[in-house]
């Protein structure tokens, strides 16, 4: 593909190729909003927000392609002027939040049960590698298989493989239709019943269980229907008369479930400052699980296949963490620490760690080395 | 027909002899008899897969009835350096399961257990060579399906599909194999074990589940594949629409899409096709059509009547010139089957038919079709075209008759310049049939070197001496330097001896 010449992209050739040259890592950052998040490390910054702005929306097409520097609320802003939305509801966590941090990051917010993880939505990439080559993969259309996917290997990749210029990302309409039930039920009754309705043509769009994570205690579920007017409608008595569930005010629905995305709900605020949030990835099957030591209380979303839970911060703990969401066919990451914790912590299972994903860490290795020679990207934010 | 055995020279064949008795005895104590094929009657049915106008005779053929025996045999075929072409139930249309002269095919065709299946949490474990509708027909009893449904679902495989990231009629909503795969088990080239992916939602380290898809049996041999199922619609009605003009039928399917509706399938077909499908199928297509729209909603009765009234709304408003609502099953599954079987249509019209795959956004749909339309006059060849509208996924079908040397020669330029014009129009050259060997040429166009040289990166990481799948999808720089070369000198191959990967 053929690019008008740019000064943010060749000052951030420049950048890279001194970098490679003087053998000192660069760690790409957009508004800082995750900075947080992934290995920590003191290399210098290369800050992308000077490349930004949306360069190509057409709602009919069901894409946006915008800078890698451009504020996720100016996309999310242009989308809504047209009742489009990014189904994979990436948080923010912060005013000043990118795309291509978003991206990068590759987390998603409730709606990822039904909607799927942002990885899906990328279409297309524009990236630099470590050799300072401008480089673009995928497209803009829905369906490519010429060339290898690489435009989707960097979602979830911190900054480790290449610098993202700018991506194409799916966008769909925004429901015609949304409820939120509310209801408490116990863990496993809800594990089991909102697993039994995803598998039924119900219009289930995200769920969220509070509660007690080591007893059989009700806990509050709170559920988001979303799709034509008539579904909701139906599912609406369909799926709460069993439950006995209330259905929530629009506006406080709304701000449940940003505040879920966003991580802003107490049951993350209060995390202590000696306590770690640990972030778990579970298979579907996972029913509830009980570690002793860890907070009283557990967030399940994502039908219990995401779940938060804070605890002690120290080795033992992790590595208890990890070997039951292991054992469970899942990985656990210390996502958030404490002020107190020493940010030093290795934050994410190893490849190693997993029975048949050794043989995966060489061939990493290798597509890190292709892409990044120098180790320009080389972080170690994420293993 | 190409043929693509090179080898000419006695002290060749010799060399071939020498390495396929080589193979052959290495294998043969791993295998049971009936497993290993060298004898030209046994493996000439592997000479090529869907796209038949490349062929090429491999050393043997490997058929391994477990993962444990297909690891062995990439052991020696590590050892020995000899390249293996992997292969699932040979319905490609881009010739990726072409062999290597000097190579092994290995069939996973007998690797097709449906290993397990999980209603509780929507998933189904199936071996490679499972063929697409076998899941769907498994799991229907539980008001289940597996969304991807690629034309060739009857017979392609779900390794095949993983391997071309496999789309079909309902990806605009559903999505793509991609978007319907869990976890992928197999085997890199030196036999070890890997698995992409997990029943999570995610994994540790960067995402090569997602490399893996569209990948072309160039990483890595699928031995399992978890896929998820999803809860069958419980109605599905189709609006059939008619355009007297292509541009109204393509500002159409904008409109539906501008309108925040996401049908369940949105499919095009132009008049020289209803008419080839109309004499094979009977289905009562409006033959003065210019273009056809073939628009469907499913969920519930009361989401899909919902739907179907606004598709009606915003379809009479673009100016349809006949509107039909399916009315019943039988009835919606006659407006499908004009589009279904629009391939042996083409089959019954001409001779041999050559079918293109190129992508592009779906505001260009009437553009690309007039384009085809003077290419037509230009190479003196008639083209049908039916596409996934809703995605733009153009799939011309240029008839020809390969008896004539001259004609196929035509389609072939034909072929290259629609995908030429895909490119330009901000497309693709493959939408989901794969590059293989058909479309090499074109990923010098469509991609430059460093994106090309990135791709050969992609590969070593995986597969460090390039033995999988080698010949396929990723053109070698000199190729493109050639093939640069050739289309400047007006398309005569300068050395048609050579072989060009």
């Amino acid at each position: 593909m053929k690019h008008q010449p740019n000064s943010n992209i060749d000052s951030f050739r420049e950048q890279i190729l001194q970098a490679a040259k003087a053998g000192t890592p660069l760690s790409i950052e957009g508004g800082g909003t995750k900075s947080w998040y992934g290995n920590p490390n003191s290399f210098a910054k290369l800050d992308t927000r000077s490349y930004s702005g949306i360069l190509e929306y057409q709602p009919e097409e069901l894409v946006i392609t915008a800078c890698a520097g451009t504020p996720l609320k100016e996309i999310e802003a242009a989308l809504a002027e047209k009742n489009q939305v990014l189904s994979f509801e990436p948080p923010h966590f912060g005013e000043v939040a990118t795309f291509g941090g978003a991206i990068g990051g590759g987390l998603a917010g409730p709606g990822r049960v039904s909607a799927g993880n942002l990885r899906d939505f990328v279409l297309g990439a524009r990236v630099m590698d470590g050799k300072g080559q401008d480089l673009s993969f995928g497209g803009q259309v829905m369906k490519n298989v010429a060339g290898y996917d690489v435009s989707r290997l960097m979602p979830g990749s911190l900054g480790t493989l290449a610098l993202l210029l700018e991506a194409s990302v799916k966008v769909l309409p925004k429901p015609a239709a949304t409820a939120t039930l509310r209801c408490h039920i116990s863990q496993a009754h809800a594990h089991q019943l909102l697993n039994e309705w995803a598998g039924q043509p119900l219009p289930l769009s995200a769920s969220c269980w509070i509660g007690a994570a080591n007893s059989e205690e009700h806990g509050e579920l709170t559920i988001r229907l979303s799709g034509a007017i008539a579904a909701v409608h139906a599912a609406i008595p369909l799926m709460g008369t069993s439950i006995n569930a209330k259905e929530l005010d629009p506006v406080v629905a709304a701000e449940f479930w940003n505040n879920l995305r966003e991580q802003k709900l107490e049951s993350f605020t209060n995390l202590g400052a000696d306590e770690t949030l640990y972030r778990l990835a579970l298979p579907a099957a996972c029913g509830p699980i009980r570690l002793p030591n860890m907070s009283p209380e557990i967030v399940l979303e994502w039908h219990g296949q995401q779940r938060w839970w804070k605890g002690p911060s120290d080795e033992h703990a992790f590595a208890a963490i990890k070997a039951i969401a292991n054992a469970n066919g899942g990985h656990g990451i210390r996502f958030r620490q404490g002020a107190n914790v020493d940010p030093a912590k290795e934050r994410f299972t190893k490849l190693s760690e997993q029975a048949h994903s050794r043989a995966l860490e060489a061939v990493q290795a290798r597509l890190r080395a292709a892409f990044d020679p120098a180790g320009v990207f080389a972080t170690n934010r994420l293993p | 027909m190409i043929h693509m055995n090179m080898v000419t020279t006695p002290q060749d064949q010799a060399a071939i002899s020498a390495l396929q008795s080589k193979l052959v005895s290495a294998l043969k104590p791993i295998l049971p008899e009936h497993a290993l094929l060298w004898e030209p009657e046994d493996t000439i049915p592997y000479e090529c897969d869907g796209l038949a106008a490349y062929r090429r005779m491999p050393l043997a053929v490997a058929l391994p009835e477990t993962e444990e025996q297909a690891a062995q045999i990439l052991k020696v075929c590590y050892a020995m350096q000899v390249p293996v072409v992997p292969r699932g139930s040979g319905t490609g249309l881009s010739g990726g399961a072409m062999p290597i002269a000097q190579g092994l095919v290995l069939s996973l065709a007998k690797l097709k257990k449906i290993v397990s299946i999980d209603p509780f949490t929507r998933t189904a474990v199936v071996q490679p060579g499972v063929r697409n509708l076998a899941i769907s027909e498994a799991v229907a009893h539980l008001g289940l399906y597996y969304a991807p449904d690629p034309s060739s679902q009857i017979a392609c495989s779900i390794g095949g599909n993983v391997n071309e990231n496999s789309g079909g009629v309902h990806c605009l909503k559903y999505g793509l194999t991609l978007h319907n795969v869990l976890k992928v088990r197999g085997l890199l080239m030196n036999g070890e074990v890997v698995e992409f992916g997990s029943l999570a939602p995610d994994s540790p380290g960067l995402d090569l589940l997602a490399i893996i898809m569209g990948s072309e049996g160039m990483l890595a041999v699928v031995t399992e594949v978890t896929v998820k199922l999803i809860a069958k619609p419980k109605l599905a009605r189709v609006i059939m629409a008619s355009f007297d003009d292509i541009e109204k039928g393509g500002n159409a399917v904008a409109a539906i899409i501008a309108a925040g509706i996401i049908p369940a399938g949105l499919e095009m077909m132009d008049k020289a096709t209803t008419r080839a499908v109309e004499e094979f199928v009977h289905a009562g297509y409006d033959l003065d059509a210019a273009a056809i729209l073939l628009c469907e909603s499913d969920g519930t009765p009361e989401e899909v009547a919902e739907e179907i009234e606004r598709m009606t709304a915003v379809l009479e408003k673009a100016g349809a010139s006949g509107i039909q609502i399916s009315k019943d099953e039988a009835e919606r599954l006659k407006f499908w089957s004009g589009r279904k079987n629009a391939f042996p249509a083409a089959g019954r019209i001409a001779a041999d038919y050559y079918c293109m795959d190129g992508t592009i956004p779906r505001r260009h749909i009437a553009t690309l079709l007039k384009r085809i339309q003077t290419m037509e006059k230009k190479y003196g060849l008639g083209c049908l075209n039916v596409f996934h509208a809703g995605d733009g996924n153009m799939h011309p079908l240029i008839l020809f008759n390969g008896a004539d040397q001259d004609e196929w020669h035509r389609a072939e330029d034909f072929g290259t310049e629609i995908l030429e014009a895909c490119v330009e129009l901000g497309g693709t050259i493959t939408g989901e049939h794969g590059v293989g060997i058909e479309k090499i040429n074109s990923m010098c166009v469509q991609f430059g070197e460093g994106e090309r040289e990135s791709f050969w990166g992609v590969k070593e990481a995986f597969d460090p001496e390039r033995l999988l799948n080698p010949d396929k999808a990723i053109p070698t720089l000199n190729r493109c330097a050639e093939y640069g070369r050739m289309r400047i000198s007006g398309g005569a191959l300068p050395h048609p001896e050579l072989e060009r990967f």
